[in-house]
């Protein structure tokens, strides 16, 4: 068990709290930059996935998980992100000023669909998200000559001011730039005042207000934060896809986004990054597995839901903090081998509260 | 004319909206939960009428009601088994819950070999007969659907309004405490209205069987059903009847006078113009949550 002795604010907020996470996270830093010689370039392809899923599951946490709300359209904000940058890289606009225009596009949009949750909250917030969500989808399929409608729209490799990244190990490079970017921007603002306040309006939106804290700016800008995200995590899988379609940014892609930020665990950011490696990873263990099984199972096009969603139900049901709550737990575990007590984390009981009355 | 025939199949697809509405609004009145799965369970009922008809042999009035009965006992499981562990959890999570069954009971059925992954037509006794009126020509199927709809809503309301059982679920959902003080089995009550949520989309399922016909995907038609929910005000249930039928109307004369594109498109405009303008709906309660 390590004790951290605080002396100063500083060390309160620093990043990394202790020796061990310098270490360990250096040594991941490491494996990561040297992950092109250590395997196969599929595996690097489906490493990148991981990467562009978990920036827009950074998004999605920053919005789902860190301030309480909900979207069902997030799908949506990965569309604009990804057409925007399907268009501008074919009309020749470099690669880094059309990520920009594709998150700041994103972003705009975002604001929009925030407006809403101004005035509506909880399952209405979720319905106008769903049905914004609808409507990108149909406007991406019906806007055929800036989008190639139904047929799709193929896109250039990424044009670094000449530099043209189209083997999979600059792509991938570029991918853990921006993830890690992305990421340490977020955790800034995590220990910003822009994100205490984010976590205090997901906690209580009454005791947020009476704080203070300004709920119609700090929702409008978690969906513009979380929208860009999206946007770049768009962009991003446009270029590795190098064929978008309209079909790629349904429903059942925003439900698997949320999929993604709940099994992951909600409200922490390694969630979004192991949420990402489950959901990229999944398909692969099953089509690992179907061999094995008998042929009625293991062939079945089904499969895949039935996994997904008894994952999900089991999940919700017996590790609600996600991926990250259960390794939460074995390092108590560890940390604390033999004394590990059966209830130290114990769900706390509550009753039922009304959105409706009180 | 052509508009009273548009407005017709409108009402008729409307009532079908209107009716898995009516499931999203019973759970949600009772346990204040929103279930995703309720379009899943639609498709489950028209799986189990199919079933009971063509793999069973039953008579058409026997599969029907053999799928109503089973799929309110599926209901009333799911309840105790998967909703009931959770209740007090925050509602999200209920939410993801319920898009888990979804994802598993459409994953089951597209198992089945050799029928989950095919179309079905559901052989029913009225099928593809037309009745005459005037210039008028109106498909059996939708007037069964409307006539079907209107006699489920009487029954429903006699049922809240004169029986015990109706009074109960009407205190438990106003107020749970206190109808637990009262002495009603609020936990039972939660249970059978999951099991009542089941059979009225077992009954939607089968009543929309015949104009779509029964695949493993039909239960994304729920997905239109949110917005008939929220535009008749997500806690009122001839609202979420009137909100199908403002829906299906309002689709149905989209896809003929708007151009391609706005018939999917327009229930979802509705809904955010609808949340913009009047955020609890035609009938929902206005009550804010104070301090």
């Amino acid at each position: 068990m390590r004790f951290i002795f605080k002396t100063s604010y500083a060390q309160d907020i620093k990043l990394a709290k202790h020796g061990g996470h310098v270490f360990w996270y250096s040594a991941l830093a490491l494996l990561l930059v040297a992950a092109p010689w250590l395997f196969a370039e599929y595996w690097l392809a489906q490493m990148t996935f991981i990467l562009i899923y978990a920036i827009v599951g950074l998004g999605l946490m920053l919005l789902a998980g860190f301030t309480g709300q909900f979207s069902l359209g997030h799908a949506a904000f990965l569309g604009v992100g990804a057409y925007t940058q399907a268009v501008m890289t074919n009309a020749g606009v470099p690669f880094p000023l059309a990520l920009v225009c594709a998150a700041g596009l994103s972003a705009a949009v975002g604001v929009v669909v925030g407006l809403p949750a101004l005035r509506v909250k909880g399952i209405y917030l979720g319905m106008a998200t769903l049905a914004f969500g609808f409507i990108v989808e149909e406007v991406l399929a019906r806007w055929e000559s800036v989008t190639g409608g139904n047929a799709g729209i193929h896109i250039k490799a990424p044009d670094l001011f000449g530099w043209k990244v189209d083997s999979g190990e600059g792509f991938y490079y570029l991918c853990l730039f921006i993830a890690v970017l992305a990421t340490l921007g977020i955790l800034n603002l995590l220990r910003s005042s822009t994100g205490r306040a984010f976590v205090a309006i997901r906690d209580s939106e009454i005791s947020a207000q009476s704080m203070g804290i300004n709920l119609a700016r700090y929702k409008t800008l978690s969906f513009a934060l979380s929208a860009a995200l999206a946007g770049v995590g768009g962009a991003l899988y446009a270029h590795k896809l190098q064929f978008i379609s309209p079909d790629q940014f349904n429903i059942i892609q925003s439900i698997d986004l949320l999929l993604m930020v709940v099994i992951g665990g909600l409200g922490s950011v390694h969630g979004a990054f192991l949420g990402a490696i489950f959901l990229i990873t999944m398909p692969q263990v099953i089509s690992l597995t179907k061999d094995y099984l008998p042929a009625a199972v293991g062939q079945a096009p089904g499969l895949q839901a039935v996994v997904y969603g008894v994952v999900l139900v089991a999940f919700v049901l017996f590790e609600p903090m996600g991926l990250y709550g259960r390794w939460l737990k074995v390092r108590a575990w560890i940390q604390l081998f033999p004394f590990y007590r059966q209830g130290m984390f114990k769900r706390q009981k509550s009753f039922q509260k009304s959105d409706r009355l009180k | 004319m052509q508009f009273l025939q548009l407005v017709i199949s409108g009402i008729a697809i409307g009532c079908i909206y209107g009716l898995i509405a009516l499931g999203f609004v019973l759970i949600y009145k009772a346990t204040e939960t929103v279930s995703f799965a309720q379009g899943d369970l639609m498709m489950l009922g028209a799986f189990g009428g199919l079933a009971a008809m063509t793999l069973l042999g039953f008579p058409f009035w026997a599969s029907v009601l053999a799928a109503i009965a089973a799929m309110a006992i599926f209901g009333v499981l799911l309840e105790r088994i998967v909703i009931r562990p959770i209740l007090g959890q925050p509602a999200f999570s209920i939410v993801m819950l319920t898009i888990g069954i979804a994802y598993v009971a459409r994953g089951l059925i597209t198992m089945i070999p050799n029928i989950g992954t095919d179309t079905h037509t559901l052989p029913v006794p009225y099928k593809d007969q037309i009745w005459k009126l005037g210039a008028l020509v109106l498909n059996v199927e939708q007037m069964v659907v409307i006539a079907a709809t209107a006699v489920l809503c009487a029954g429903l309301f006699a049922m809240f309004k004169y029986s015990k059982l109706g009074m109960a679920m009407q205190a438990s959902s106003q107020n749970q405490l206190a109808a637990y003080y009262m002495g009603i089995p609020v936990k039972t009550l939660n249970g059978l209205v999951w099991g009542l949520a089941a059979a009225v989309a077992a009954i939607a399922g089968l009543l929309l069987a015949p104009i779509t016909f029964v695949h493993a995907n039909m239960g994304f038609i729920g997905l239109k059903a949110f917005p008939a929910a929220v535009v008749g005000g997500f806690t009122s249930l001839p609202g979420a009847i009137v909100g199908g039928l403002i829906i299906g109307i309002v689709e149905s004369l989209a896809g003929f006078y708007l151009p391609n594109g706005f018939k999917d498109t327009a229930p979802y405009v509705v809904v955010l113009i609808m949340l913009m303008v009047k955020p609890n709906g035609l009938f929902g309660e206005k009550l804010r949550k104070k301090v």
